[in-house]
C-alpha cells in the first residue's frame, strides 16, 4: 500500500512537471505578447517592461526562473492585472471555485447514487423510468444551456434568488451560489445515476444476494450492508474524471453566474497574453485533478479487498 | 445405427445449412429496430440532417442578412420569422440551422480525426505489448490528467481560431478513451480462447482478423463513435460559449446560446429557439448510442 502511494507519487510529480512546461512553451509559442496593445508603445517603454518581467531574456533562461520562482512557490505578477501577484489572484479565487466545486460534488454524488439505486431496485417501473428520463436531460443539456435558463427562470421570472453574481459586502451567501452549484451538479447527478443504476442492477442479480436473500435478511439489510458494498465501486472509479469534469465545467459556470472564481480568469488571461495568470491556473487545477485521482484510486483500493497493491 | 441413415433426413439437414445465418449485425440491427427510442431519434435527427442541409439553402432569408430595422422582433408569421429575429436583425430560423449545420459537421469530423488517431494508436500498442505498450498508454495517462478545455484553448489562441483548427483540437483531445478501448480489445482478444480454436482449427491469420477480432473491436468502437459525437458538439460549444469558437457571421448553436444567453432579458427566444434544437440533436445522437449499444453490446443491459 505505502509502496503503490510512493509509485503514484513519483510519476504524478513528473507528469505535473511535464505540464507546466507544455503549458508554458505553448503560450510562448501563440502570436503576439502581453504589451501588444492596440495602439502600439513606444519601443523604449516596450524594452523596459519586457527587462521588468525579465521577458528580454532567452526563453531557456525565463523558463529556469519560472521553474526556480515556482519551487519556491511564487507564481509571478500577473502581466495585466496592475500590481497583481498571481498567488493573490488565486487566494482570492480560489474560495469561491472550491466552495462551488465541493458542494456541487457532494450533491452529485449522494443524489445520484441515490436516484441510481433507487431506479435499480424498481427496475422497468415507471419510477426508473423517470429517473433515466431525467438522466438524458442530464447529460444532454449542457452547464452552458442551463445556467441561464435556470437564472431566467428562477432569478428573472420567479424572483425566488438574486441574479448577477456575488453581493461583495456579503460575499458567499447561499442564495446567490445555489443556482451555480445545481448547474454544475447536474450532469454529473445524470452520470452518477446511469452508472450506480447499471452496477446496482449488476449486483442484486448475483449470486451472493440471492443468498442474503434466502437466508431470509431484510430488504433493507441486503441492499445496505450487502448490495451497496460492491454496487458503489464504479462509482468511485469515476470520481477522477467526474473532479476534471466539474473543474472545466467551473470555467462556464463563473462566467454564467459572474462569480468571482479562478477560472473566470482563465480564458480572458489566455487571450490577452497573461502568461503567469494562465500558468497559475493551469498549475493549480492540474495538481488538483492529479490528486484527487490519486485519492480516488486509493479510495477504490480501501474498498474493494481484490485489488492488492503489490 | 449410422448417422444420416434416410434420404429424408439429408435433405433436411442439407435445408437446415441452406438457411442464412444470423450474423452478429443482423441480430444487433434487429434489436436496435426493437427500440423505439432510438428508431424515432434516427428519424428525427435524420430530419434535423435535412433541414441543416437542404433547408438552410431552401429558407427564405439568408443566415447573414441583417435587416436593420427588424432588431429583436419577437417570433411572428409576418415576413416568416416564425423564431424572431436577433440583435443585429438577422433570421433567428436561418441562424439555427446555419449553427445546427456547423455542430453537426463539427462533431462527426472531429470523431472521424479522433477515431482514426485513437484506434491506430490503441491497436498498435495492443498489438505490440510489452514496453511499447507501457510506453504508449502511459503517455495516454498523462494527457488525460491534463484538464481537456485548458489544452484547447490554450491550442485556439496559439494557433487562433479557425474551423479547421476546431476540429483537430477537439478531435486530438478527445482520441484518448478511443485509444484506451481499442488497446483493451485487442490485448484482450489476442488471447481469446476462440481465437485459439480458430488457429487450432487450422483457420488462416488473415481469416481470423477479419471474422473475429474486427467484429469484435469493431462493437465497441462503434458504440463509442456514436456517443463521442454529442459529446464532441458539446465541446465545441463550449469553445463557442467562450467566445473562441466559429466566427461571426459563421455560426454554431454553442455561439447561438451564448449570444441568447446574454439578450434573454429582452429576447427570451433568441436562447430558447437554439437551445432547444441543441437538445433535442443532443437527445437523438444520445439515444441512439444507447440503443446501439444495447443491441451491440447486449450483456450491458
Amino acid at each position: 500500500m505505502f509502496g503503490f502511494v510512493l509509485r503514484r507519487v513519483g510519476v504524478a510529480i513528473p507528469t505535473i512537471l511535464v505540464i507546466i512546461t507544455i503549458a508554458f512553451f505553448m503560450m510562448r509559442a501563440a502570436p503576439g505578447g502581453p504589451f501588444d496593445l492596440e495602439r502600439p508603445m513606444p519601443e523604449e517603454t516596450r524594452q523596459i517592461l519586457l527587462a521588468n518581467y525579465g521577458m528580454d531574456q532567452p526563453l531557456w533562461r525565463q523558463y529556469l526562473d519560472y521553474m526556480g520562482d515556482l519551487a519556491r512557490g511564487d507564481l509571478g505578477p500577473s502581466l495585466k492585472l496592475r500590481d497583481k501577484q498571481v498567488n493573490e489572484i488565486i487566494a482570492e479565487g480560489f474560495p469561491v471555485s472550491a466552495t462551488i466545486g465541493l458542494f456541487s460534488m457532494l450533491l452529485a454524488i449522494t443524489l445520484g447514487s441515490f436516484l441510481g439505486s433507487v431506479a435499480a431496485l424498481r427496475q422497468n417501473t415507471a419510477g426508473d423510468f423517470s429517473v433515466m428520463t431525467f438522466a438524458m436531460v442530464g447529460i444532454s443539456i449542457p452547464p452552458f444551456v442551463m445556467g441561464p435558463i435556470l437564472a431566467l427562470v428562477f432569478g428573472l421570472y420567479l424572483g425566488l434568488v438574486p441574479t448577477g453574481g456575488l453581493d461583495p459586502r456579503y460575499g458567499m451567501t447561499p442564495d446567490r451560489l445555489i443556482l451555480p452549484i445545481i448547474t454544475l451538479a447536474l450532469p454529473q447527478i445524470a452520470i452518477i445515476a446511469r452508472l450506480m443504476r447499471a452496477s446496482m442492477i449488476e449486483v442484486i442479480r448475483s449470486n451472493y444476494i440471492r443468498t442474503a436473500r434466502a437466508k431470509g435478511l431484510s430488504a433493507h439489510a441486503v441492499i445496505f450492508r450487502h448490495a451497496l458494498r460492491s454496487a458503489v465501486l464504479p462509482l468511485v472509479s469515476y470520481l477522477g474524471p467526474a473532479s476534471a469534469a466539474v473543474i472545466s465545467g467551473s470555467l462556464v459556470i463563473e462566467r454564467v453566474f459572474q462569480l468571482p472564481g479562478i477560472g473566470k480568469h482563465f480564458v480572458d488571461a489566455a487571450l490577452q497574453r497573461d502568461y503567469t495568470v494562465v500558468m497559475g491556473v493551469v498549475i493549480i487545477y492540474a495538481t488538483l485533478i492529479i490528486v484527487l485521482n490519486l485519492l480516488a484510486d486509493l479510495l477504490y483500493g480501501v474498498l474493494n479487498p481484490k485489488v492488492k497493491y503489490e | 445405427m449410422t448417422l444420416l441413415s434416410t434420404p429424408g433426413e439429408k435433405a433436411e439437414i442439407l435445408e437446415a445449412a441452406s438457411v442464412k445465418g444470423r450474423s452478429l449485425w443482423d441480430d444487433a440491427l434487429a434489436r436496435l429496430m426493437r427500440n423505439r427510442a432510438a428508431v424515432t431519434s434516427m428519424v428525427i435527427l435524420g430530419i434535423l440532417i435535412l433541414l441543416a442541409t437542404v433547408g438552410q439553402a431552401l429558407w427564405v432569408h439568408d443566415y447573414d442578412t441583417i435587416y436593420r430595422d427588424k432588431v429583436w422582433i419577437a417570433p411572428t408569421w409576418e415576413d416568416w420569422h416564425i423564431l424572431g429575429t436577433d440583435a443585429q436583425g438577422r433570421d433567428m430560423v436561418a441562424r439555427i440551422l446555419v449553427g445546427l449545420g456547423v455542430s453537426l459537421m463539427v462533431g462527426v469530423v472531429a470523431t472521424i480525426v479522433s477515431l482514426l488517431i485513437g484506434v491506430t494508436w490503441g491497436a498498435t500498442a495492443g498489438f505490440i505489448g510489452g514496453r511499447v505498450d507501457q510506453a504508449m498508454m502511459r503517455f495516454v495517462d498523462i494527457l488525460y490528467s491534463l484538464p481537456f478545455i485548458f489544452f484547447v484553448i490554450m491550442l485556439m489562441v496559439v494557433f487562433g481560431r479557425n474551423i479547421i483548427l476546431i476540429f483537430v483540437a477537439i478531435g486530438a483531445v478527445e482520441w484518448l478513451t478511443m485509444a484506451r478501448i481499442v488497446r483493451g480489445q485487442t490485448l484482450a482478444l489476442k488471447n481469446m480462447e476462440f481465437v485459439e480454436a480458430a488457429e487450432a482449427a487450422g483457420v488462416s491469420r488473415f481469416k481470423i482478423i477479419q471474422r473475429h477480432i474486427i467484429p469484435n473491436v469493431l462493437g465497441p468502437v462503434v458504440v463509442y463513435v456514436t456517443l463521442m459525437i454529442p459529446v464532441v458538439i458539446l465541446a465545441e460549444s463550449f469553445l463557442s460559449f467562450l467566445g473562441l469558437g466559429v466566427q461571426e457571421p459563421l455560426t454554431s448553436l454553442g455561439r447561438l446560446i451564448s449570444a441568447g444567453a446574454q439578450d434573454m432579458e429582452p429576447a427570451p427566444w433568441t436562447l430558447i429557439g437554439p437551445a432547444v434544437t441543441m437538445m433535442v440533436t443532443l437527445f437523438c445522437l444520445n439515444f441512439i448510442g444507447d440503443g446501439l449499444r444495447d443491441a451491440i453490446d447486449p450483456k450491458d443491459r
